[in-house]
């Protein structure tokens, strides 16, 4: 009999988990946790970005677990995430504080400290390399000197603000919302928005913030102040004394990018200034692209735009979760025989059937 | 890599009970949580599962369902993690359980008073049709303002001369609040109502949690001249078992060619053939 | 308070301000320049408004763009809320009730129960999408209609009396003219009978011969229904033509209210004097 589908499930789903399984790695050719942790340290960044979670031997991990297929890693990290509890938080802390790795500005030339390249792919040539000379250890480390202390660069937003070209917002000392303990409630938070974006999906995020300054919102070019790529102290203080441990560092990713805005008080006239705004984007790891599109769509959520998608925070933030897309895009092949059949009998009814 | 009892950290699985009584306190009405990462994806029964894995206990029996069937390759999946992070006993008959998490159906067997039904829910907004922004859904629900989800039905009268809205077809609960029942068939609104037993519905992927709890109205939406309409098996019978009445399968005879029909739930039908004297 | 047995609308002391206020401007005898308070540059749209719309007749408002006569139709249906004042409407609880004060789910109430409202363009007053039938049926449902035989009935009563071909009425208004499209909302509006409409500029943008029509329609509708009306517009040909009394207003304030030929004829305020004068 035909009636096979859904019984011996149980068996069924057995079997294909060990076929994946056996498919999975090919003998002879198995590779390690620790050669994808030395290797692929972009990827990891990537997934630690989107997984919000901090931990470069489990995102190693979760990328031989999931072939490479980043949706898949992102997953695993995240579903990690749900079986820890929230311990503590980390203190307050001033990116003005991070041991800086690379440091650009595409507003000025000069910058005070100056402009830290540092390691990038930006001005490699895309040329498939089947010698592998990418790979080429140097004998001798590249070195460079500063005359700043990389701990403690200033920024370039302090030389807008002491131009009067900026002005700083008021210092909000309310505890910022913590959307994995709750959720997103519209009109959201910028602490909501900030978290959504920084786990958001790379592509997605890129993809909207490009729709959001070529002209469904924004419609202009920021300027990147500055891109800085480093290492952050963290703190936590359990025991609420003021006196905060040292836990380690963690790579950052910040952007800050200049939007020529005006000014929102006008004068007696009803004349306004221009003046510059904010966008502001970080990430975990290096992902310099994704923070800088971060900046673009924190900048458009905070400062919309007739009736651009990029400056509605339900369509931003509901949409460029990589868990929560690629999860509902992926049960449309669940089975749905049940709702089917009551489709079946809508359709027929208007047909004139008997509903049958 | 061990894992907690019931997956989820403690902390966790305690906020999704206060949400949960919350729910069962005002019947119909959507309670926002903060949704965990499960193992299973997103809109795949996530909801479901953190409710059945927040509420599991050692004693609990389990059931789970999906598309009618205990069988089918979803509910072994879900009824797997919680198994394997619990070790509770598993059931097939659904007098047996005292938790139940199912998606699209509400078993033919009418809910016991010691028994929870779980619905694993994709789409909890019942005016997300007419209304895209969550923002202006709250504020219509909080207004009673179900104007759009009847215009919704009247249009489709207007436009096909009957109302076309097929499973997840709303439901107004205790006369308060309009709900999306979850993607069952109509067939199986009516025994949203007045159950021994309670109902909880989670959505996953939309942080929602909402109940219906025991004996609680549950009336579908209709116009007086246009009523409710389940879906029709009148002159069906099950090939299996003979039996009538209950949501059907559709399939199709490979030998033959011919459409036949056979009982969705399949542990009703296998209880049925089993008992004596059964039509078949 | 409770209005009197001849007023439909009462509304005292009515007030919006966008902005703080401070200590000079909320002063009442505060001198502003305009109506932007020169200290802290709030923006008083409406200041300190009373008066009584009686029962069947049409009260006209007239003033320029910026005269706060917009912002007092929103705050009158609720689009916006007040920021201070009280409004009694006889159909509420014999107008024993400052409504302002309601939830914000009496207030839905009232609109779709109590109020009509048509707005200076459609797209707010109208889904555009939906089939014009079904905009009817929208505010029919809303204030509890649950027959679609009835509501088609009304719709098809109301369609005509717009003089909208009955062959179009499952067209969406999407595909008609501006005229029609404004004769579709003013149906929508009158559906259920409302003891009070609203009419927001509704003739402007109009073709001056469709402008006559609608005209034509309100006039020959408040004769046959007694419905109590307030017109607002820029334009004092249109009061001339349908209202009894009329309000002048002037940065935010009503500077001179009467008979509505006395006001023409007689004008007193030097600002009525300039607008009536200027289209004699």
């Amino acid at each position: 009999m035909g009636y096979v589908a859904v019984k011996g499930g149980t068996k069924a789903i057995q079997a294909s988990v060990r076929m994946y399984k056996d498919k999975q790695h090919a003998k002879g050719f198995e590779i390690e946790v620790a050669h994808i942790k030395a290797n692929m340290n972009q990827l990891i960044n990537q997934i630690m970005s989107e997984a919000s979670l901090y931990d470069r031997d489990l995102a190693a991990l979760s990328i031989l677990q999931a072939e490479g297929n980043m949706e898949e890693a992102v997953f695993l990290l995240r579903a990690h995430r749900s079986t820890l509890p929230r311990l503590y938080y980390s203190t307050v802390t001033n990116t003005r504080d991070m041991f800086v790795e690379r440091r650009v500005s595409a507003s000025f030339k000069d910058i005070p400290g100056g402009q830290i390249l540092g390691a990038s792919p930006d001005f490699t040539h895309r040329l498939l390399d089947d010698d592998q000379s990418f790979t080429g250890m140097h004998d001798e480390a590249v070195e460079a000197s500063y005359t700043y202390s990389l701990d403690a660069l200033p920024k370039v937003i302090d030389y807008l603000e002491q131009e009067g070209l900026f002005t700083k917002k008021p210092e909000d000392d309310n505890e910022p919302d913590d959307i994995t303990k709750q959720t997103i409630e519209f009109p959201s938070s910028r602490s909501e928005r900030l978290q959504s974006l920084t786990r958001g999906q790379t592509g997605a995020v890129t993809s909207l913030g490009y729709a959001e300054i070529r002209g469904y919102g924004y419609s202009s070019h920021p300027n990147i102040g500055e891109v800085r790529v480093g290492q952050q102290p963290m703190h936590i203080d359990p025991y609420d004394t003021g006196d905060a441990y040292y836990i380690g560092d963690i790579e950052l990713t910040e952007v800050e990018a200049f939007m020529p805005a005006d000014e929102d008080e006008m004068d007696d006239t009803g004349s306004t200034e221009k003046t510059f705004k904010i966008g502001y984007g970080l990430t975990f790891g290096q992902n310099e692209t994704k923070a800088i599109a971060m900046s673009v769509l924190d900048y458009s959520l905070e400062h919309p735009v007739g009736n651009a998608a990029t400056s509605d925070d339900e369509f931003v933030l509901l949409h460029i979760d990589s868990v929560e897309s690629t999860g509902f895009i992926s049960h449309l092949k669940l089975p749905h025989y049940v709702t089917f059949q009551s489709v079946l009998d809508r359709v027929r009814q208007t047909k004139g059937g008997d509903g049958q | 890599m061990r894992q907690n009892y019931a997956f989820l950290d403690e902390n966790s699985k305690k906020e999704i009970r206060r949400k949960t009584l919350k729910a069962i306190s005002i019947p119909g009405y959507q309670v926002p949580f903060a949704s965990r990462e499960l193992p299973i994806a997103r809109g795949w029964g996530t909801g479901g599962l953190q409710l059945t894995l927040s509420l599991i206990g050692q004693a609990d029996i389990l059931k789970v369902i999906d598309q009618g069937s205990d069988e089918s390759v979803n509910a072994v999946n879900i009824r797997r993690l919680i198994q394997d992070t619990t070790g509770v006993t598993d059931t097939i008959h659904t007098d047996e359980a005292t938790l139940i998490q199912s998606r699209h159906r509400i078993p033919e067997v009418p809910l016991k008073p010691y028994q929870i039904l779980v619905l694993q829910v994709p789409l909890p907004e019942p005016l997300r049709p007419v209304e895209p922004s969550e923002r202006i859904t709250k504020q219509l629900h909080a207004d009673k303002e179900y104007s759009g989800a009847w215009l919704r039905l009247f249009e489709q009268i207007m436009r096909y001369g009957s109302i076309t809205d097929d499973a997840d077809y709303p439901v107004l609960v205790g006369g308060r609040y309009v709900m999306a029942p979850s993607p069952i068939p109509r067939f199986d609104n009516p025994k949203l109502e007045g159950n021994d037993g309670l109902i909880l519905l989670g959505a996953g992927r939309e942080k929602k949690i909402y109940a219906v709890p025991p004996y609680t109205t549950v009336t579908s939406l209709a116009f007086l001249d246009h009523p409710f309409e389940v879906e029709s098996f009148d002159d069906v019978t099950c090939r299996e078992s003979g039996l009538t009445g209950v949501y059907m399968d559709e399939l199709i005879d490979e030998t033959t060619g011919e459409t036949y029909y056979m009982t969705n739930d399949t542990s009703y039908m296998i209880e049925e053939m089993n008992k004596e004297g059964s039509v078949k | 308070m409770k209005t009197a047995d001849n007023v439909a609308l009462c509304v005292r002391n009515f007030s919006k301000h966008y902005g703080d206020g401070c200590a000079y401007c909320m002063d009442e005898d505060a001198v502003l320049d305009r109506n932007i308070c020169p200290e802290c540059g709030t923006i008083h749209a409406c200041s300190d408004i009373s008066f009584d719309l009686h029962k069947g007749e049409i009260l006209g408002i007239v003033g320029e763009s910026g005269s706060g006569k917009s912002t007092l139709m929103k705050m009158l249906y609720f689009d916006q809320e007040a920021s201070s004042g009280e409004y009694h409407l006889a159909d509420f609880l014999d107008g024993d009730r400052d409504v302002l004060k309601l939830s914000s789910r009496q207030k839905r109430q009232i609109r779709n129960e109590i109020l009509g409202m048509v707005y200076q363009n459609p797209v707010y007053g109208l889904k555009m999408e939906f089939s014009a039938i079904s905009n009817i049926a929208e505010k029919l449902i809303a204030s509890g209609s649950r027959n679609v035989g009835d509501m088609t009935a009304t719709g098809d009563h109301f369609l005509g009396k717009v003089n909208i071909p009955l062959n179009r009425k499952y067209e969406p208004p999407v595909n008609f003219s501006g005229g029609m499209q404004q004769r579709v909302q003013i149906a929508k509006a009158l559906s259920n009978y409302p003891p009070v409409l609203l009419l927001d500029e509704v003739t402007t943008g109009l073709d001056l011969s469709v402008q006559a029509d609608v005209l034509e329609l309100i006039k020959e509708i408040q004769r046959e229904l007694g419905i109590s009306m307030i017109v607002v517009s820029h334009d004092l040909a249109i009061i001339r033509m349908l209202c009894d009394r009329t309000m002048v207003m002037l940065d935010g304030s009503v500077i001179e209210s009467g008979i509505t030929d006395q006001i023409l004829e007689d004008p007193q305020h030097a600002y009525t004097q300039q607008l009536v004068y200027s289209i004699l």
